[in-house]
Parts: structure tokens; sequence; C-alpha cells
């Protein structure tokens, strides 16, 4: 057991200062508060408008439900407005004057990273709802959405089986783009095929015009795309302008992710290949109880709903169904009963926690856009996060706090 | 020391710094704490752009570029040295370097203003474009990775000088940011008032006119513009503890158009209208996130157009102008009309 | 020799669209010294109109070339009235104002449009050259630049607006004396940048992703641009454009777009270093 003195002395200090300080507006005995924080303004609101939405939507089905442990449920909502200062903010609001049950919360990496310690501080159970790197191992962290060895894995033999061997890859030029290219590459290799080049663009670039003359020169049978935002969709069109729409196919992780499909022309958008946790045409129960519930709640012009926000339904699901297990909304209770295997059938198929990452086992679907929606290809249930895994093991280490680099 | 309006107002200043150094931690929680605490770093920030901007007449675009150069330069020097002393001080000095040999560039170029604006806004952005390309493993600095646009998280706070162990508590962390507030502030009241504060100003007014009196412009302004880079860098530093996170946004255009908006709002020419400003908008933003009222871009741009057309001078001006009314002291508000004259009579 | 001739294109390419988002702001500060920091959000309103207009049924061209340079002219003969004119001379000023204005702008669009819009696709096909596939459309863009270009310069050069323009902008004491209007020579000017930006946003919205932060991308390039050609609004644009877009593309195409973008930025550093008063400061002073 790694025991770090300085971690120890921060939070004896914090406790001994919050303990100190007049006691805040007491929450009401009835009443459990949680908190999310997702940007509602500013770059990122493409995302974390639907996770809003979605994290309501859970809120108010588990209070028409009756609520939890016979108390209502109360959300406080913080916009950041994709800035990072405002991040730490109001993770140490929620934590130090809102007292919060549970922080729901992050949108980058980045964001994620200033929250975690603060709330890990606090002692504030904290979930992350997005698809991300993955390497994350803090007990009181829980991620809900895809590791790129859950969705790579799966949709790189798809790529080569039905395109070809030869592989270009496109890539955000951040942690999530590197080490998804690293992912991509490896798999590549596992089915016999060859990566002929990766690239990696910062995300505010917009000009792709050297990018697709360089892939013209290379001639590959495919594209494996990881690239992520706004500026980042202008590759699709410029793709598309440049007459090479039908010549050679791209496959992604992230495509559909930022609405990719809904802002690009059927023309531009049909025939890309996505690997992701959840889209909202999945043909399942579930999912289309799911959507009609979210269209009855906020009409038929809704958001479109990715893997983002159905991982934030399903993760405040999993938190509320551990808080019922536990019979209280105490932290290391509640920790306790999510380590305990807790799964429930989500939108998406079956979510479980994984006790020794705190990440969890999920459905991987390869999906085709098709008319700004996408059809189902391939569904592969039960995906576990071995990248995670290969590192992380907190029942061993329960005292482990890192965010581990996955090297392959 | 005589009792005129400036020595009151430093009395005044001291005063009220100290006041709300000690006070302010009986009185609050932790977390209003924690929130004061962050924008006083941020009052820091603005002081430099108001000393070099409001005083030294330099428009400079890419303050930004410093204190982001002193969040970069202490979270990698703590990272590699472990104790956080050196850490602290490079964060002053290499922005001050970087500022130094910025200005040579510029001053002994003779770039003139709207000009120097954009080279300082481009090499902001030369850092932010770059910093933002290092997520690969290959760019790293000794024992830390740069992180590219993920950031570096984690960053070890703070320590006594000599003792890695014992970090500063979030309430020390508070003293130490107030602290450097007050002395800062009351540094530069007493740098203005000083022969070389005078040539300063003097610059300001009048290039050439100070030129032919035999002063060395270029030195003069390279020398408050690398005073300003430091107070920055001093700034990054505390965010990066503060936050214990840092990233390539410190770099952005956002933030670096942010610090010239609280000068602009709290005053240009004055030393406390940004000090007030920077305190002010942030306050307004961080209450925009928590109020679910409209979009937060919509409601800030309404409030900064709305208020360049009701205050046009910024906050501190106006209100002298008032005071001058009410007192009826001298009936021309012309006298007083511009923050520039309003530094002239030495009193913000 | 295929990817020479493709690489020109691109080049070509890079030089026009630099010179497309940088004029609107050339006309704007190089004729009223105005720092219109919502220049960004001007390029990002022509996109909507254009798209908007698009996808309720005009035809794409029309949409492009006329409804999206009136509307954001509009706009800007809006802004102007109720903002821009009360802060003549006041640089400082204007720069707190149109920076909360480019704020008051993505808020606005994002309020009422929502932050995806479904965008449109680029017109013209694609031709081969060689082994090459290029884009018909960026042909199309750079011609359409040569020919605005053409336009401003006929407009400043033989019509007596523009004969009153640039005698209002040197000398706005000495116009009104002889009998014009200042005011209205000024919201004509903004007018008309405003609607060159929107032009160049409608034209590159086929080309980028459209959302209500777009603007952002292309602010500090356009005032590099601006500002590193000079005092002459047409020359200068022109030859900055042409300096840094090669830059910038040829160094893309051996490297990466970071390496990219940092080239056309260091090249800025020292060019503004040897010629401080931009290129037109010392080369083709004649010119306008």
């Amino acid at each position: 057991m790694k025991f770090n003195r300085r971690e120890f002395l921060q939070t004896g200090a914090a406790a001994a200062a919050a303990g100190a300080v007049l006691p805040h507006a007491a929450q009401a005995a009835d009443e459990i508060v949680v908190s999310q924080i997702h940007d509602q303004s500013g770059i990122f609101d493409i995302y974390g408008n639907p996770m809003v939405e979605t994290f309501n939507m859970a809120v108010d089905e588990i209070n028409a439900a009756g609520g939890l442990l016979g108390k209502k449920l109360k959300s406080i909502n913080y916009d950041p407005q994709s800035k990072m200062e405002l991040y730490g903010q109001y993770a140490q609001q929620s934590a130090l004057k809102d007292r919060v049950s549970v922080v729901h919360g992050g949108i980058t990496s980045a964001s994620r990273e200033v929250i975690r310690p603060v709330l890990r501080r606090y002692n504030t159970l904290y979930f992350y709802n997005t698809l991300y790197e993955g390497g994350v191992c803090d007990r009181n962290t829980f991620c809900t959405g895809t590791t790129p060895a859950q969705t790579v894995e799966k949709l790189v033999p798809y790529v080569t089986k039905n395109f070809g061997k030869k592989v270009y890859i496109l890539a955000a030029d951040y942690n999530y783009g590197q080490i998804t290219a690293k992912w991509v590459t490896k798999f590549v290799r596992d089915n016999g095929g060859e990566v002929v080049e990766t690239e990696f663009f910062p995300l505010d670039v917009t000009n792709f015009g050297p990018t697709i003359q360089k892939i013209q020169a290379a001639k590959p049978d495919a594209i494996v795309s990881a690239l992520v935002g706004g500026a980042h969709l202008s590759f699709y069109r410029q793709w598309h302008a440049g007459g090479m729409k039908n010549e050679i196919p791209i496959a992604s992780t992230t495509f559909g992710g930022g609405n990719e499909h809904i802002v690009l022309t059927e023309e531009e958008g049909n025939g890309i290949i996505y690997a992701c946790g959840y889209f909202m045409e999945l043909d399942t129960p579930d999912s289309k109880a799911y959507v009609a519930r979210f269209a009855k709640k906020y009409g038929e012009k809704h958001s479109y709903l990715t893997e983002l926000p159905t991982a934030t339904y399903e993760g405040m699901m999993l938190w509320a169904k551990a808080v019922e297990n536990a019979g209280t909304t105490d932290r290391m209770k509640v920790i306790e009963a999510l380590e305990d295997n807790l799964s429930i059938d989500g939108p998406s198929g079956k979510v479980s926690v994984d006790p020794k990452t705190h990440h969890v086992v999920r459905t991987a679907l390869i999906a085709e856009c098709h008319n700004k929606g996408f059809r189902l290809l391939e569904s592969h249930e039960n995906q576990f996060p071995s990248d995670t895994a290969a590192f992380c093991d907190l029942e061993k280490n329960p005292n482990d706090n890192t965010h581990y680099e996955i090297k392959i | 020391m005589r009792l005129d309006a400036d020595n009151i107002g430093l009395i005044v200043a001291a005063v009220g710094g100290l006041a709300l150094l000690f006070g302010l931690p009986l009185v609050v929680e932790l977390f209003t704490l924690l929130q004061f605490t962050v924008y006083i770093v941020m009052a820091i920030l603005a002081l430099s752009l108001a000393l070099i901007w409001g005083f030294g007449g330099i428009l400079c675009f890419g303050q930004a570029v410093f204190f982001g150069l002193g969040a970069y330069a202490y979270t990698i020097a703590v990272f590699n040295i472990g104790e956080s002393t050196v850490p602290v001080l490079l964060s002053i000095v290499v922005p001050a370097a970087f500022a130094a040999a910025l200005g040579y560039f510029m001053f002994y170029g003779r770039l003139s203003d709207v000009y120097m604006g954009v080279v300082t806004l481009v090499v902001t952005l030369i850092f932010f474009s770059f910093m933002n390309h290092t997520a690969g493993e290959e760019y790293r600095i000794g024992a830390s990775r740069l992180g590219g646009f993920n950031g570096i998280p984690a960053i070890p706070p703070i320590n006594m000088p000599g003792d890695p162990g014992r970090v500063l508590w979030p309430e020390e962390m508070y003293y130490v940011a107030m602290g450097s507030l007050t002395a800062i502030y009351i540094g530069l009241r007493l740098l203005l008032r000083s022969h070389f504060g005078r040539v300063i100003v003097a610059i300001r007014e009048n290039e050439t006119r100070a030129e032919l009196l035999g002063y060395d412009v270029r030195l003069h302004k390279l020398l408050i513009f690398s005073i300003g880079g430091a107070i920055a860098g001093l700034a990054g530093c505390l965010f990066a503890n503060w936050n214990a996170f840092v990233d390539p946004t410190v770099f952005g255009l956002g933030q670096t158009a942010q610090i010239i908006i609280w000068v602009i709002v709290g005053g240009l020419g004055t030393l406390i209208g940004p000090v007030i400003g920077a305190m002010l908008l942030q306050y307004i933003t961080t209450w925009l996130g928590t109020v679910e009222v409209a979009n937060s871009s919509l409601v800030m741009g309404a409030i900064l157009v709305v208020f360049v057309l009701l205050v046009p001078r910024g906050l501190v001006p106006t209100l002298q102008l008032l005071w001058q009314k009410l007192r009826g002291g001298r009936s021309d508000p012309g006298i007083v009309a511009t923050p520039r004259e309003a530094v002239e009579s030495g009193d913000d | 020799m295929d990817l020479v001739a493709v690489l020109a294109l691109e080049v070509l390419f890079a030089i026009a669209s630099l010179a497309l988002i940088s004029a609107g702001l050339a006309v704007i500060f190089g004729m009223m010294r105005v720092v219109n920091l919502a220049h960004g959000e001007f390029l990002m309103l022509g996109g909507y109109a254009a798209i908007i207009a698009t996808n309720s049924g005009i035809n794409i061209w029309i949409s492009m070339l006329i409804v999206a340079p009136l509307v954001v002219a509009a706009i800007g003969v809006i802004v102007e009235r109720l903002l821009i004119r009360f802060l003549y001379g006041r640089m400082v000023d204007t720069m707190l104002a149109t920076w909360g204005l480019s704020l008051f702008f993505i808020g606005l669009v994002t309020t009422i449009f929502g932050n995806t819009t479904r965008g449109i696709s680029s017109p013209l096909g694609g031709a081969t050259v060689g082994d090459y596939k290029i884009g018909l459309y960026k042909l199309f863009i750079i011609g359409v630049t040569v020919v605005l270009l053409a336009a401003v310069y006929l407009v400043l050069r033989r019509t007596k607006l523009g004969l009153i323009a640039r005698g209002t902008m040197q000398n706005a004491n000495m116009a009104s004396a002889l009998g014009i209007s200042p005011d209205k020579v000024y919201a004509i000017t903004f007018a008309i940048g405003a609607g060159l930006s929107g032009l160049a946003g409608a034209l590159l919205a086929p080309l980028t992703g459209i959302v209500p932060t777009i603007g952002i991308a292309y602010i500090a390039k356009s005032f590099i641009t601006v500002i590193g050609g000079g005092a002459a609004i047409l020359t200068g644009t022109i030859s900055a454009s042409t300096l840094f877009g090669t830059i910038n593309q040829l160094v893309t195409f051996q490297s990466s777009p970071v390496f990219g973008e940092v080239a056309l930025l260091v090249a800025a550093v020292i060019l503004l270093r040897l010629l401080p008063q931009g290129i037109t400061g010392r080369f083709f002073r004649r010119s306008m």
C-alpha cells in the first residue's frame, strides 16, 4: 500500500477546516442532494446539453418512483461554460457547500482530472460518464463510458475483414486520440494488416486539404478516424467535396458522438462505420422505451442520444441502485455496494460495474451511418475494460490514485 | 510622509488588504475562501496588465503568455525538484526573462501600438498551438510530461520553504494569495510614485518628448514589461496551485481577452480598477454557471455591451468623476475626463 | 507531377481562403480603425444564413452569394447604428464592445438554433487530375475571391462612393465640410465589411463544420493577415495572404498541421519585426 503523506495532510487539513467552519444551510431531512457539472455553453455544449437532459430525466424518474430511501432527490446543475477553472470551483462548491451525495460530470479528460482530485480530497463520490482513453484508477471514481479496448477491438476486425488490410489513421491530437491510435495500430497488426500512416490534428484544425492529398498518395484500403469536435467535422466535408467519399471507406470511434451524423448531409455521412456503446436507433425494448420517455419529456425535436448522455443516465441509475442496496447514501457503503458486481439493464443493454477497475462491462456496437441516423451491423455484449484492467486493481490496491497511461 | 490624498489611498489599501487577509478566514467557510483565492489570483493577473498597459502604454494582447509560462514553469519544476521554493521563484523569473526577450525584440524593433498587440497575440497563439500538440510521450521535461490538450493534473501544492512534506493548507494558500495581492498593489503604487514610475508615465504620454529629455524609452519600456511579466507569472503559479491542474487554455485567446476585459471594465490607467474588474467579472461568470436562466455567453455578452455604453470609462474612473461632481469641487468634468489624466492626478 | 499540380491548387486555395476571411476585417479595420473582435462571428452568421436559407428551399448559390452577404450586412448596419457609432475614436472601448458582441452572437445563435445544425454539402463534385481527385468547389472559391477583390478595387478606385469613402477615412472633418455625411459613410463602410465577412462565411460553410463557436477558429488568423498586410487594404491583404497561405500549406504538407500553424505564426512575428508597418508599409506603398 502506498501511503502518501502529502495527500494525507491535505485530507486531514480539509476535514479539520470543514469541521471548523459554520454549518451551511442544512439539507432538508427529506432530500438527497446530488449535483452535475456539464458544459451547457461554450465549445463543449454540444456534448454537455444532452447529458444534462438525461441526468435530469434520471432524477425525475427516480423521484416519480418514490425517490430513494424514502427521500426525494434534489439535483443541482452547474454549467462550467467549457472553462477549466469553473470545473474546479463547482467541484469545490458541490463537495464543501452543497455537501452532495454524488457528483456526475466532466466531459473532456482534462475536466475530469480537475474534478477528480478535488472530490477525492473532500470525500465526495464521483461518476465520470464519458468515453475516454481509459486508465483512471481511483476508488472514489466510477467511469461508465467505453474505453478504446472495448470498441476498437471489435471495430478493427470489421474494417480489415470488409475493406482491406491497409489502414490510414486520423486522430485528434490529445490523449484520447493518441491512445486510440495506438490501440488501432495494435489491433490492425493483430489482424494481419498494416498502418500506412498516422496523423494527429489539434482540435481547432479546419483545413484538411493537404491531408486528403496525402491519403490519396498513400492509397489505403480504409481510414480509421478518431477526429473530435466541431472543427474536425471539416474533414468529412472536405473529403466529400474532394470527390473521395465513395473511394475509400471510413470507420470511427468518435463519428456521431458530437452529432456529426446530423450536421453532415446524407451524402457526406452515409456509410461511415461507427463503434460505440450506444446510438439512438438501437432496436431493443429498453432502448426504445428510453427514447420514448426522453421524447415525451423534451418534445419531438429532442437532442440526439449518443453514448455520452446514455452513459450519464445509466451512471445515475447505477448509483441509485447502489444507494438502495446499501440502504444509505454514505460514500463508503455506496462504493462497496457498487463494487459488489452491481449491474442494471440500461438502454444500451446490461451494464455492470467491474470492482477492480471501477469501469463498466457493457455492450459494444458496430453501426453504419445512414440518413442522419445509424443502423446496427454487429452487437458484442459484455465487453470488458481490459485496457484499464491491465494496470488497475482496486481490490488489491484500494488506495491507488493514478491516471495510468495505457502502454501497448 | 505627508498626509495627502495619495498617501491616504495607500494607507487605506494597506489596512483594507490586511483586514481582508486576516479577517476573511474568520468569518467565511472553507468553500468561500477557496473561491476567493481564485478571484484574488485573477486580480493579481489583472494588475500585471494594468501596469504595463494602463501606465506603460504597451498594448499587450498576450498577457496570457506570461500567466501560462508561470503556471507551466512552476508545474514542470515542482515535478522535477519536489520542493516548491525554487519552482515558485522560477515561475516568476522565467516569464520575466521571456518578457525581457520579447520586449527587446519589440521595443528595440520600434514596433508601435497595434502591431505590438498583434505580435504579442501571435506569440500567445504559438504557445497555445505548441502546448496543445505535446500529448505524445516524447514531450517531457525531466520527470514531467507536458500532456498536450489534456494538461498536467495533480500538481503538488506549495510547501513550507525547506520542508517538502509540509504542504500549505487551503487557508494558507489564501494567505499567500491575499498577501501577494496586497504587497504587489502597494509595491506598484510606490513604484509609480518613484522617479522611474514618473518616467514611465511620461513615456506613455509622449514618447518623443521623453526621448528628447534624454530618457532611454526602450529600456524603460523593457523594464516595465518585464515587471508585468513577472507579476503575471506569479499569478500563473498561484493558479496552477489552486486548481492543482494546468492545461494549454492558459495560453488561449479566451484567457488573453479576459485579462484585457478586466482592465477595461475596471478602468484603464488605474490600479484598483482592474482588481475590482477581475473579481467582479469572475464572480459574475461563476454565478452565471449556477443559475440556469439563459445561455451564459449570451448574458455575459449583453452585460459587456451595455457596460461599454453606460460606463464608457470603466468603473473606477466613472466613480471618481461622480465623486468629483458630488463634491462640486471642480466644475469642469473634463479635468478628470480620461483615465490617463486620472493617473496624472495620482489618485486611483 | 500530378502531385505538384494538386499541391499548387491547395496552396492557391489556402491563399484565397485567407484573403476571403480577412477581406471584411480589412475594410472595417483598415478604413475605420475599428478593432472588430466580433469578426469571427460575422463569418459564423454568414454560414448560418446560407445554411438556413438553403435548408428552407432557396437555391444554394443564391443563398451563399446573395442572401448571406445581405443578411450579415443588415446585421452590420444594426450593430453600427446601435453600438459602434458611439465608440468611434475609442479603440479600447470598441474592443470591449465587440468582444461582448461576439459572446452575445454565440449565445444568441446557440439559443435560437441549438448547437447542432444540419449543414450543406459542397455543390460541385470532384475532378480527376492524374492519380488525384480534387474538389471543383475549391476552384470556385479561388475564382470568387479573385472576382471579389477586383470588385473591391474597382469600387474604391473608380466609383464616387469609393472616392467619398477614402476621403472620409482620411479626413472626416473636411469631408463633412464638403457636404458629405461621415455618419452615413461609416455606416455603409461597416455594412460592406460585414457583408464581405458574411459572404466569406457562407462560401466556406460547405467545407467546414458550422457551429456557433466556429468564429474563434478565424479571428486570430484574419487579424494577423490584415495587420501583416499593413495600411493598404487590398494589396496588404493579398500580399499577406499569399505569404502566410503558402508557408502554412507547404509546411503542413511536409510535416503536420500544428507545424503549419506555428510556421505561419512565426512568419508573422518575423515579418512584423522586419517591417513594423506591415508589408505595404515598405513595399507597394502607393497602392491601396
